[in-house]
C-alpha cells in the first residue's frame, strides 16, 4: 500500500470522526441549522468555523511549500471563472441537501450505521454522478492546477 | 439531555476541528482538495481517471472512522424522517448537482473557502441560500415533506 493511500485513509478516519463529534451525521441536525425561520440550531454554524481554522492554517503553509509530503506536485484547481455551471450545479445540491439533510460525507459516514436511508441516498446519489459523467461531464475536463 | 445542551457548541467545534484537520492533511500530505463528492466520484471510477484508490481510501476511512466514533466516543442519535422516494430524488440531485458544479460542503465549503476561491465563495453562498430556501418552502409553506 502506497504512502498516499494510506494518508488517504487516515485523513478520511479523521473525517469521519469529525462528521459523528459534530453530528453532522445527523439530517435532522442538519435540517434545524438550515432552518433560520424556524427553531434554529446555531451548531453547524460552529462545525464550519472550527474547521476553516485548520484548513485555512493547511493553506496557508502550502504557499511556501513547492509541493505536498508524499507527492510531486499540487493538484490544487487555479480556474477562477464562476460560470453557470458551477452556480446551477451549488443550486441543485442546496436543494438536494435542504431536502433531506444529507450531503455527500455525512451520507457516507452515516453508511456505517447500515441505515437503509443512508444507503438509498448514496445509491442514488452514485447515479446521479453517473447521470452527469456520461452526458454533460462526458468529455475528459482540461484542469489546470496551482 | 441538559449536560448535552450545555455542552452544544463543544463536540461540532471540536468535530469542526477535526473535520478541517482531516482537510488540511490532506493537502500538505497528497496536495489535494479533501472534496467528498469529488472523491466519491473517483472512487466509483465516475471521473475520466478509472477507479481512484485515494478516494476509496478516503471513503473507506470516512465509514471506518465514524463506526469507530461512535463505538468508543460518541453514539450519534441519527434521525431521518424523508420517505424512499424523496432519499432517492434527493441523493439524484445531490449527485448530478455536486459534479456540475464541482465540489460540496466539504470541497468548496471547509477547503474553498479556508483558500479564499472566488468560485468555491460563490458556490457555498449559493447552496446554502438555496438550502435554506428549500427548508423554509418544505417546512413552513408546504410543511407535509420534512
Amino acid at each position: 500500500m502506497s504512502s498516499r493511500i494510506a494518508a488517504s485513509i487516515i485523513c478520511g478516519l479523521i473525517f469521519g470522526t469529525g462528521l459523528v463529534i459534530s453530528d453532522m451525521i445527523n439530517p435532522a441536525r442538519v435540517l434545524a441549522f438550515l432552518d433560520v425561520a424556524g427553531n434554529w440550531d446555531p451548531s453547524l454554524a460552529f462545525v464550519m468555523g472550527g474547521a476553516l481554522v485548520p484548513s485555512a492554517v493547511a493553506y496557508i503553509v502550502r504557499r511556501s511549500r513547492s509541493a505536498p509530503l508524499l507527492d510531486s506536485r499540487f493538484y490544487v484547481p487555479a480556474n477562477a471563472q464562476i460560470d453557470w455551471k458551477l452556480v446551477t450545479g451549488a443550486a441543485l445540491f442546496g436543494l438536494g441537501w435542504g431536502l433531506v439533510g444529507f450531503c455527500p460525507g455525512p451520507a457516507i459516514a452515516a453508511l456505517s450505521t447500515g441505515r437503509w436511508e443512508a444507503v438509498l441516498f448514496v445509491a442514488a446519489m452514485l447515479v446521479g454522478m453517473s447521470a452527469y459523467r456520461f452526458s454533460l461531464g462526458r468529455h475528459v475536463p482540461n484542469y489546470r492546477f496551482s | 439531555m441538559s449536560a448535552m445542551t450545555e455542552i452544544n457548541y463543544l463536540w461540532p467545534l471540536a468535530g469542526g476541528l477535526l473535520i478541517g484537520l482531516s482537510a488540511g492533511l490532506y493537502l500538505l500530505l497528497n496536495g489535494r482538495i479533501a472534496g467528498i463528492s469529488g472523491l466519491a466520484a473517483a472512487a466509483a471510477g465516475l471521473t475520466h481517471d478509472g477507479v481512484s484508490k485515494l478516494g476509496l481510501g478516503f471513503l473507506g476511512g470516512i465509514i471506518a472512522g465514524a463506526w469507530l466514533a461512535a463505538a468508543l466516543i460518541r453514539q450519534p442519535d441519527i434521525t431521518i424522517t424523508s420517505s424512499p422516494g424523496l432519499l432517492i430524488a434527493a441523493g439524484l440531485i445531490v449527485g448530478y448537482g455536486t459534479r456540475l458544479g464541482s465540489g460540496c460542503t466539504s470541497g468548496h465549503g471547509v477547503c474553498g473557502l479556508a483558500r479564499l476561491s472566488p468560485r468555491s465563495v460563490a458556490a457555498t453562498v449559493t447552496f446554502m441560500a438555496v438550502a435554506g430556501v428549500t427548508v423554509f418552502v418544505t417546512r413552513h409553506l408546504l410543511g407535509v415533506l420534512s
